[in-house]
């Protein structure tokens, strides 16, 4: 590989191209290793450092970790689309290689050597021709990082690394376990609380607001500051209970006019295709003439086995659909704000450090030098929830009360007035011909979009610049771009050998609930619907579901993991089970996507019973994510993706009348709980040393829908194409069939 | 809020005198009064663990537990459980099964734990599931807690390993 091919697949090196962004080195040899991408839970700190460790040749102990702070950092963007170690990670190793090779460089001069003789043990430079030895440390004033990386040098050959592949434990924890470690732990010094005062619904507007009550809260014990810019409203207090005393007090004072904007809450089908939408083509062999919709709306057939036709070809046509899914995350989020002079520092656990320096730039109009943001550990976020909003709401309340405020958003601020994953229907039409091969295939997608996270374009996106006198309003025709991932069309490509296919996708565009990136964004949906088909084919052709789809892939790693689940799971065995199966209705499901067909393979076996609900019984999972950094971060990544899918698939979604969202709490929004969780969850990662890392956070979550699908459909014959999967539906569904 | 009366209790061995709003949910006087940072804020309605002391040993949601209510009464938090230096079987295990994601949750179910070993050093399976039942964990890691918390009643036993 030439110089420029190595920085050409590097763009976060592109665009931050000095070493000295990325790694400092102290006196005492101590590496500092400055992130741009930050901690979410994900276990990302311990997997750079490893990184660091094993290129520099240094023990874990000498590399410090410091992430996401805009004056320290290189702007990374945000930390998401599992993007931080197949982007990120290969950056700061070429970062790394290089300045090893600077080093090595150097103790070659001091120790009067050639170069190709410098050996590195432990942070420590040697020659055999020489008696002495060096360190980092002993060399960092005369090696200067303020160059730019050159590409001249490639990282270690993968067997020369020896921390990669391994995991140490994370030092995080260490401090989690023992009560600290998280952003709602700081404390500034004559800081106050705060609370916002949020309207009852996206578009109440305040018909009254009396001096009388004003005056009355502001005499509230502890009571510093009210906030009122239009509708953007909060307070801050001495105490944090007094703080949220006012908010209460001042919530129940004003006089609000509310407008049902929200359509029928109904399943998705029912009302998100009926609104306006922007529609591109994603991807296609197909002219729009060639596609019949009439030839396979006629022939539409179910994936009923009885009603199997003799007819040559056989079409299919079906539709799928997820709700509006929340963050939930357990902390609500929270941020801290100072200002001196015209200077503001934020404290923010969101996912970019950087976008959000932009926003306040541009919401505050002040120059981007005089805004700070730093990273603190916050509760698992799993995308765009309330903490940029908490960050912006921490420096208006800090600029209004004139002290340091922490905000802590409450529980339902967090259900009612964070983004959520957008409601999305699937439809997809394909034909089978009589070899039971795909002949055509024709998949359609509604969603919101998935991006709207601050910093990013030009508009603004915070509640602040929403709600406050003069607004302006959201931008919701766009969407991530597909070459980035996509956003709604996120995997909305089927990695499967289809000649003729057609994807199209009509991004809505009339405003329901307030959406933005949610773990996964569309390829949850549209894994589930893919899978959810390639199931239903695979009935139709009277074909076993790994064998039907081994028949349509032809990319060896997909193979390859599918053959890998079929074995590990014992799946053939696991047919016979369920036809022995007494009582109990029993079924397994298989499902299998590469997320975002770039990322890693994932394939999922869900062995479930079904009772009066969905039990989940056993779960299998196998990966190939290239290169491993961390092997049980990755494990604990697909735990927690299966899991966390496994709670949007079976329990939840957000409900509304047609002014308000209704689920405002746990009681109306239950998550997976313990009693719920299956016997047994098994994670086989395949380990390719020798290939580029890939990203692995949210690979689970389409696979692990459209298993549990299919099992279902596999223990009583019935097909639930519309997500979540509760007892109510299910019942129902038994009821209809 | 007027209601300011002196309340004296234990938090973690020590005797403690603090003169708030006797209303104040226990969960702020330990994390803004006492600085002990480490029980969480949660939902604010006792349905979700985050914030669980032991009261008495017993475990308790302090986001709706009064302060009045634990005068004279022994409070434990995460930090009189143990330290880095000398933890808690608990925390050790879950240290040893690396049992969080982000863990925002991770110190009421602790503590819940805590509190399950004192009363019975060999809990059931079922009587585990039970005591977690008030515990929600968003991340996903249900898998490793659940390892992390047979880990430690193994251990507590003195069950090999």
């Amino acid at each position: 590989m030439n110089n420029n091919d190595r920085l050409s697949q590097l763009s976060e090196l592109q665009s931050n191209p000095l070493l000295s962004s990325w790694i400092a080195i102290a006196e005492n040899g101590m590496i500092v290793l400055k992130s741009g991408k930050v901690e979410l839970g994900q276990g990302i700190g311990i997997a750079l450092m490893q990184i660091v460790a094993d290129e520099l040749d240094v023990s874990m102990d000498s590399v410090q970790l410091v992430a996401g702070r805009t004056d320290l950092c290189p702007d990374q963007g945000y930390t998401s689309g599992s993007n931080s170690i197949q982007v990120g990670a290969m950056a700061l190793r070429q970062v790394c290689a290089e300045i090893r090779h600077l080093f090595i460089e150097q103790a070659a001069r001091n120790l009067n050597v050639q170069p190709q003789d410098v050996q590195i043990q432990d942070g420590l430079f040697y020659s055999a021709q020489s008696t002495k030895s060096l360190s980092y440390g002993n060399m960092s004033g005369e090696v200067n990082l303020e160059r730019v990386a050159t590409g001249s040098v490639g990282p270690k050959a993968s067997h020369a690394r020896h921390i990669s592949g391994s995991s140490s434990p994370r030092p995080d924890l260490n401090q989690k376990f023992f009560g600290a470690g998280f952003i709602q732990d700081i404390e500034l010094e004559g800081m106050l609380h705060g609370r916002m005062v949020r309207p009852p619904s996206y578009d109440a507007t305040i018909i009254e607001f009396s001096d009388r009550d004003r005056t009355a809260i502001q005499a509230m014990p502890g009571v510093h500051t009210l906030m009122v810019c239009g509708r953007y409203l909060g307070v801050c207090a001495e105490r944090e209970e007094q703080a949220i005393a006012a908010a209460e007090r001042m919530r129940t004072c004003i006089t609000w006019k509310e407008t049902a904007t929200l359509p029928l809450d109904q399943p998705e089908q029912d009302w998100l295709s009926r609104l306006p939408s922007l529609t591109s083509v994603v991807d296609s062999s197909l002219t729009e003439e060639s596609i019949d919709p009439t030839k396979v709306k006629r022939n539409a057939l179910s994936a009923s086995t009885a009603e199997r036709t003799q007819t040559p070809e056989q079409n299919f046509s079906q539709r799928y659909s997820k709700p509006f899914i929340a963050h939930a995350p357990i902390g609500p989020s929270c941020a801290l704000a100072q200002w001196k002079g015209e200077t503001l520092t934020v404290w923010t656990h969101g996912q970019g450090s950087f976008p959000m320096q932009r926003e306040l730039s541009r919401l505050l109009e002040l120059p981007i030098s005089q805004v700070t943001v730093i990273h603190a550990d916050g509760s698992g976020c799993y995308g765009h929830n309330g903490a940029d909003d908490a960050a912006i709401d921490a420096a208006m309340l800090s600029q209004a009360a004139g002290r340091p405020v922490r905000v802590q958003w409450m529980r339902e601020e967090e259900f009612s007035w964070s983004p959520h994953g957008s409601a999305m229907s699937v439809q997809i039409e394909a034909t089978l011909s009589p070899k039971g091969q795909i002949t055509q295939w024709h998949q359609q997608i509604w969603s919101h979009t998935h991006v709207q996270r601050p910093g990013m374009s030009l508009g603004l996106k915070c509640l602040a610049a929403f709600h406050r006198e003069p607004p302006v309003s959201a931008d919701i025709s766009t969407d991530f771009a597909l070459g980035a991932g996509g956003g709604g069309h996120r995997n909305a490509v089927p990695i499967y050998t289809l000649p003729q296919r057609r994807i199209d996708y009509h991004l809505v565009t009339s405003p329901t609930l307030r959406s933005s990136a949610l773990r996964a964004l569309g390829a949850y949906a549209n894994v589930f619907a893919i899978e959810s088909s390639m199931d239903e084919l695979a009935h139709l052709a009277g074909q076993d579901p790994i064998a039907f789809r081994l028949n349509h892939l032809t990319d060896p790693r997909a193979r390859h993991v599918l053959e890998s689940i079929s074995r590990t799971s014992d799946w053939q065995a696991l047919q016979h089970n369920n036809e022995v199966a007494t009582e109990t209705a029993c079924g397994v499901g298989v499902a299998f996507a590469r997320y975002k067909n770039s990322g890693a393979y994932c394939a999922v076996v869900a062995k479930i019973k079904v009772t009066d609900r969905i039990v989940l019984d056993q779960i299998w999972v196998a990966v190939d994510a290239g290169e491993v950094i961390h092997p049980d971060g990755l494990v604990n990544q697909i735990e927690g993706g299966v899991l966390q899918a496994a709670s949007w698939t079976l329990k939840e979604a957000l409900h509304w009348d047609q002014t308000r969202i209704t689920t405002i709490d746990w009681e109306n929004y239950p998550i997976l709980r313990f009693d719920e969780t299956p016997r047994t969850l098994e994670v086989q990662c395949i380990h390719r040393p020798e290939s580029p890392a890939l990203g692995t956070g949210e690979c689970a979550a389409g696979p692990t829908a459209a298993a549990i699908a299919n099992a279902l459909a596999n223990a009583i014959g019935i097909r639930m194409r519309d997500l979540p999967l509760t007892p109510e539906r299910l019942a129902q569904a038994v009821m209809r069939d | 809020m007027t209601e300011t009366d002196l309340v004296n209790f234990t938090v973690n061995g020590q005797s403690i005198a603090v003169k708030v709003h006797t209303d104040s949910p226990l969960l702020y006087v330990l994390r803004n009064d006492l600085q002990l940072k480490g029980t969480r804020f949660g939902c604010g309605s006792g349905s979700c663990g985050s914030c669980t002391v032991l009261v008495d040993d017993e475990p308790v949601q302090s986001c709706t537990t009064p302060l009045w209510s634990v005068a004279d009464k022994q409070v434990t938090t995460i930090e009189g459980l143990g330290t880095p230096a000398d933890p808690h079987p608990v925390q050790q295990a879950f240290i040893d099964e690396q049992a969080a994601q982000c863990g925002y949750c991770i110190n009421g179910m602790m503590m819940t734990l805590a509190g399950l070993l004192k009363k019975n050093s060999a809990p059931t399976d079922d009587e585990l599931l039970q005591a977690l039942d008030r515990h929600l964990c968003r991340c996903g890691t249900h898998m490793r807690i659940l390892a992390a918390a047979r880990r430690a009643i193994m251990q507590i036993n003195g069950v090999a390993l």
